[in-house]
């Protein structure tokens, strides 16, 4: 056992999610050593915060993106808007109505979730054109509802939002817990199997009697309740919800992905990776802006970074 | 066409092209065995040879898409030297027109041929374009009535074939000299086959050269000048057409396979069987207990066949722990591995259901069943972790064996299962299957190997997409089969 | 559906909803409401044109909308203070096109990833140039974009010129033949040695160079531009080429469709605010508009099947 430790210490940097949690140690000792070690314990609390909403989408990404080439939820951004605007107007800073609320949004992830699922299967179109689509039916939705006010979350959903336990904010705990369960989902499950084996070879999995409309329904469908939360959370934590508060989501969920060593090329997948990656997206960002870098730097890096990994990870899927 | 009446004129003139003692390996697979042909101008080779006997192989080394891995491959250039490789065979004129399509479906008739003319371009390509298709076309298949505005993908796949064929046959910049014709009369009607066949009669009179691939005997007889037969990668026969009949031709492709040990099974086939369990709609038929063969030359429906059945008795949206029919792949880089996985994760995938604990998979459990196969089906590894892709061709398919025998599946599809497996494992399966059977288990195989297809207690030959017999007991046998999968000639006319 | 009658769901679609605009509007029937209504539509239709370049080769480029609003920054700014370094950059632009198409087949990348990668390229780019929203039209380009001809308004004739050059480019020329067929059958191709790579490369730098000219003609008419100035594009473009008759994978596209496809869009926008649909419906009208084609197509394509399977037996 002892020696299976070791080995198991020594294969470390062979894992795929190795070099992400590398590259985020490495951006967080530039950040620390930029700032003179000034505030460093607020960067870990906001760097935590932050990656969360990052980790959540991009845990709903990895799933979609494992069933294999073409598969992309595009809808995310729009799915987490409509779910925060949604829920907030109707709380309407009632503390009793936190639950409810939260009920509310989940089910417009749910919805969400199956009416992508429907132009899929229905439209016999590709995912991302039916996501696309989608989500600008979402995006209207959520402005019509919005009209433009922005409602304050119930205080005592906002400042459990902001809180944190032991240092580590309550939000990181949830982002945690959802990884866990999806890690266990992934590697431990039938389900996590049968996502594996669509993903690898889709005909094969249907000849062996892999339920596979099954698995994309359920695929697509957990994807977007992930973003509706993530959007519940964004909103609460800063303060309402906005119209373009997911805008960002959308390359960041696939970069999370991709970075945290997850194969684009589908049925390979993991999920620490998609917590190293979001640390390392925010971590570059708050890295940038601190050496006084603007926006403008700051997307043209983020850009980059996603389609160097891409052409150096990806290459020809070597069939057999 | 110049060059190639000139070249005609002059016997014996230089070969078009000569392979001498190509060898072709796909892994352990030779599918080419030190083959050496030349072709003359003036000259139809018909080629014909069972499944696997290495004909499309053949086709692919000659028009220099495959690079054999010994031997040599060489082209006479009109320009008077010689060449190898893909260029030099598209310099010398050699054209293929291949069973499956290589037509683009978006394009119209007359823009196909700027694919492989390379010379078209600038002003007025399109009249040079609809000149050269239209010409081939009116050659070839006069009174067509094929528009060359038309839309390859609107057309039926009777007029996508012939557009197929003129494009080989059309004159370009480079003169055609040498034309490798695959199965072309696959989907032509009778009366369109027979202009084709006059057709090629004429190309070769005027010194052109013609590699003529069909599973119509009559056909071949009618315009080859010279007949080779492959088996296992070699050309066994080579004479002029006029010395073999179609008897002895089918005697040439076959060999007596040892039926003595089956017959033993067979005898008490009938106490064995049960009731009937299975019909589609192609009219197979199968009982329980009962092996049904699917046989016929590869690509005549069988697959579609087996994979139509399958499809209806299976669903996209359920699941179940006790599937009522399995699919054994033998294709298996498409249709059986995943790449990605071990050999007991994909050993395990369609028995999944049934080893949950708590929801989750009981690995314990799921070891347990790995072991068990890994025994039973003598799967040739030490670790059951392992990668998938770590086992030779035959131990993956063992293990596509064992996903498919795991489950409790009452019927049992199998996809010519035993492509590229080796002898000893063959045996082994053989045992494994007859075992089954006779626990109750209903097999349809679809085989491209005649000894496998004599195994069977019952075999349904396909050819065009049908069933063309139906062959029980001491019928099936090589003769038969081969005699309901080429149409012979009274048949054609 | 069939070749011939790919283009007729198109221009029924354009002239039901003219029909419906000079209905609930009879105003807009005349030299001025054209105009108006379609002022917007030039910079589309090439957006479109664009569009349907990658698609020709079976791919989808999600960067459109921001090398658009990239394009408009540098038209705004460097084009028009020092027009022989805003050319260059324009033409570099086109370059980097290329070469991601020539990375995307190479590596075999999927396309959607490299150039969502690359819509953040551009929009940082153009954000840097223009942090806020500013600049101004070259002269040329406005001149260009205001003129009146006689009869029929600038835009409506700016789309025909589209439509015809487009149409020879890649429906007549030998060259967009070939470009055709690589959507078409790539293998087929291959075989008859072709350079794939090259062929993408070309495709894409013909969608970078159409790119490039939407976004000189959006500023021509906006006469300024800020880094979001197109984002919708991106969409915009891929609904133009469905609703032109173009199909997502087989190299089956029609510029004429295209462009016509570009017009419906235009004036869907013109026609919705006439029914006095709030502005926040404009979007999802869009979404839903690409949604209600792909669903009316497939309905064609189920009955297009089964009378071609009845004609043939």
């Amino acid at each position: 056992m002892a020696e299976q430790k070791t080995s198991m210490l020594l294969h470390l940097h062979r894992r795929p999610w190795f070099w992400a949690f590398a590259a985020s140690a490495l951006a967080f000792a530039a950040t620390y050593a930029l700032t003179a070690g000034s505030g460093s314990g607020e960067l870990l609390a906001a760097t935590l915060t932050f990656a969360t909403f990052s980790a959540i989408v991009g845990i709903g990404q990895m799933f979609v993106i494992t069933m294999g080439p073409g598969n992309v939820d595009l809808s995310i951004p729009a799915t987490m808007t409509l779910a925060g605007t949604l829920s907030l107007k109707f709380m309407d800073g009632a503390t009793t109505l936190i639950l409810p609320g939260l009920g509310l949004a989940l089910l417009v992830g749910l919805a969400a979730g199956l009416f992508n699922y429907a132009l899929i299967r229905l439209l016999r179109i590709p995912p991302i054109i039916a996501t696309l689509s989608a989500s600008f039916l979402y995006q209207s939705l959520a402005i019509w509802w919005n009209r433009g006010l922005r409602i304050k979350p119930p205080e005592a959903l906002s400042d459990f939002t902001t809180g944190s336990v032991l240092g580590l904010p309550n939000l990181t705990i949830i982002g945690i817990l959802i990884a866990v369960a999806s890690w266990v989902l992934l590697e431990r499950s039938l389900f996590g199997r049968w996502i594996s084996a669509v993903g690898q070879n889709t005909r094969a999995a249907r000849l062996s009697g892999v339920p596979v409309e099954t698995v994309k329904a359920l695929t697509f469908t957990g994807s977007a309740v992930l973003a509706s939360l993530t959007g519940y959370l964004l909103a609460s934590f800063s303060g309402g919800a906005a119209l373009n508060m997911g805008t960002e989501y959308l390359l960041i969920s696939i970069a999370v992905v991709v970075i945290g060593g997850s194969s684009i090329a589908g049925g390979n997948s993991n999920v620490p990776g998609i917590w190293g990656g979001a640390l390392l997206m925010f971590l570059v960002v708050s890295m940038l802006n601190s050496y006084g870098l603007g926006a403008g730097v700051r997307l043209i890096l983020t850009g980059t970074i996603i389609i160097a990994i891409v052409a150096a990870a990806s290459g020809r899927k070597d069939c057999a | 066409m110049q060059q190639a009446t000139e070249a005609g004129s002059s016997p014996p003139a230089r070969p078009l092209v000569a392979l001498s003692d190509a060898r072709m390996a796909f892994g352990a697979v030779r599918a080419l065995d030190g083959v050496s042909l030349t072709i003359q101008p003036g000259e139809c080779v018909g080629l014909i040879g069972h499944n696997g006997a290495g004909k499309s192989t053949a086709v692919n080394v000659i028009n220099g898409g495959l690079t054999p891995t010994g031997g040599s491959v060489e082209y006479s250039l009109p320009d008077g030297g010689t060449g190898t490789g893909a260029a030099a065979a598209r310099a010398a004129g050699i054209r293929s027109v291949f069973q499956e399509l290589s037509l683009c479906p978006n394009l119209t008739v007359e823009e196909t041929i700027r694919v492989p003319h390379h010379d078209l371009s600038g002003f007025g390509w399109r009249k040079t374009a609809r000149k050269r298709i239209s010409e081939a076309l009116d050659r070839i298949f006069p009174g067509h009535g094929i528009e060359t505005g038309a839309t390859v993908g609107d057309l039926s796949l009777a007029e996508r074939q012939m557009v197929e064929i003129a494009a080989g046959f059309a004159e370009g910049k480079m003169a055609v000299r040498l034309v490798i014709l695959d199965e072309p009369t696959s989907s032509l009607d009778a009366a369109v086959a027979r202009q084709l066949l006059a057709y090629v009669r004429t190309f070769c009179s005027a010194g052109g050269a013609v590699i003529f691939i069909s599973h119509m005997l009559g056909e071949v007889f009618e315009v080859a000048s010279r007949i080779d037969v492959m088996k296992d990668g070699k050309i066994i026969a080579s004479r002029p057409a006029s010395e073999f009949t179609q008897q002895s031709l089918i005697d040439a492709m076959g060999h007596v396979a040892s039926t003595q040990a089956e017959a033993a099974t067979r005898a008490d086939a009938e106490n064995r069987l049960g009731e009937e369990v299975l019909t589609t709609p192609e009219g197979l038929s199968a009982r329980r207990g009962e092996i049904v063969g699917l046989a016929g030359l590869a690509g005549h429906g069988q697959a579609e066949a087996l994979a139509r059945f399958f499809m209806s008795r299976s669903a996209g949206m359920r699941h179940t722990k006790a599937p009522e029919v399995t699919f054994v792949a033998g294709d298996r880089g498409r249709d059986g591995v995943l790449p990605l996985w071990s050999i007991l994760q994909n050993l395990t995938l369609t028995t999944l259901p049934s080893l949950l604990r708590n929801g989750l998979v009981d690995r314990s459990a799921e070891d347990g069943l790995g072991k068990d196969w890994k025994q039973k089906i003598g799967i040739r590894t030490d670790n059951m972790s392992n990668p998938i892709l770590s086992l030779s061709g035959g131990n993956q398919q063992k293990v596509l064996f064992a996903r498919s025998l795991a489950s409790t599946a009452p019927i049992v599809v199998m996809d010519d299962p035993m492509r590229g497996v080796d002898v000893g494992t063959k045996q082994e399966a053989y045992d494994m299957i007859r075992r089954e059977a006779e626990a109750g288990r209903t097999f349809l195989w679809y085989s491209t190997e005649t000894d496998e297809i004599v195994q069977c207690d019952r075999a349904f030959v396909f050819r065009n997409g049908q069933i063309s017999a139906e062959l029980v007991g001491d019928d099936i046998s090589e003769e038969n089969i081969l005699a309901a999968s080429f149409e012979m000639h009274e048949e054609a006319s | 559906m069939s070749g011939r009658y790919r283009i007729l769901l198109p221009i029924l679609s354009l002239a039901v909803l003219l029909a419906a605009v000079f209905y609930l509007q009879p105003r807009a029937m005349s030299y001025f409401g054209l105009n108006l209504l379609f002022n917007l539509a030039v910079p589309i239709a090439l957006a479109t044109i664009a569009q349907m370049m990658i698609i020709m080769v079976n791919d989808i480029d999600l960067s459109i909308g921001t090398f658009v609003s990239f394009v408009a920054c540098v038209t705004a700014t460097f084009l028009n203070e020092t027009p022989l370094l805003g050319a260059g950059i324009l033409l570099l632009s086109i370059m980097v096109y290329a070469a991601m198409g020539a990375l995307i087949h190479i590596r075999q990348l999927p396309a959607i990833v490299v150039t969502l990668g690359m819509s953040f390229v551009w929009a940082g780019l153009a954000v840097l140039l223009l942090p806020s929203p500013g600049g101004a039209s070259p002269g040329w380009i406005r001149t260009l974009m205001t003129v009146k001809p006689p009869f029929v308004p600038m835009a409506v004739v700016a789309c025909i010129l589209i439509a015809a050059v487009t149409h020879l480019l890649i429906m007549r020329s030998a060259t967009g033949t070939l470009l055709r067929a690589v959507g078409g059958n790539t293998q087929a191709v291959l075989r008859a040695g072709w350079s794939v790579t090259k062929l993408k490369a070309g495709a894409y730098a013909l969608a970078g160079l159409f790119g490039v000219l939407a976004g000189m003609c959006l500023v021509g008419l906006t006469t300024s531009a800020d880094a979001n100035i197109a984002l919708r594009y991106t969409l915009l473009s891929i609904a133009g080429v469905i609703l032109g008759g173009g199909e997502f994978v087989g190299g089956r596209i029609s510029p004429v469709g295209a462009v016509i496809g570009a017009l419906t869009l235009s004036l869907a926008g013109s026609f919705l605010s006439f029914m006095r649909l709030s502005p926040d419906w404009q979007i999802g009208a869009q979404g839903a508009i690409l949604i209600l084609v792909l669903a009316v197509r497939l309905v064609f394509a189920r009955n297009g099947n089964r009378w071609k399977e009845a004609k043939n037996g």
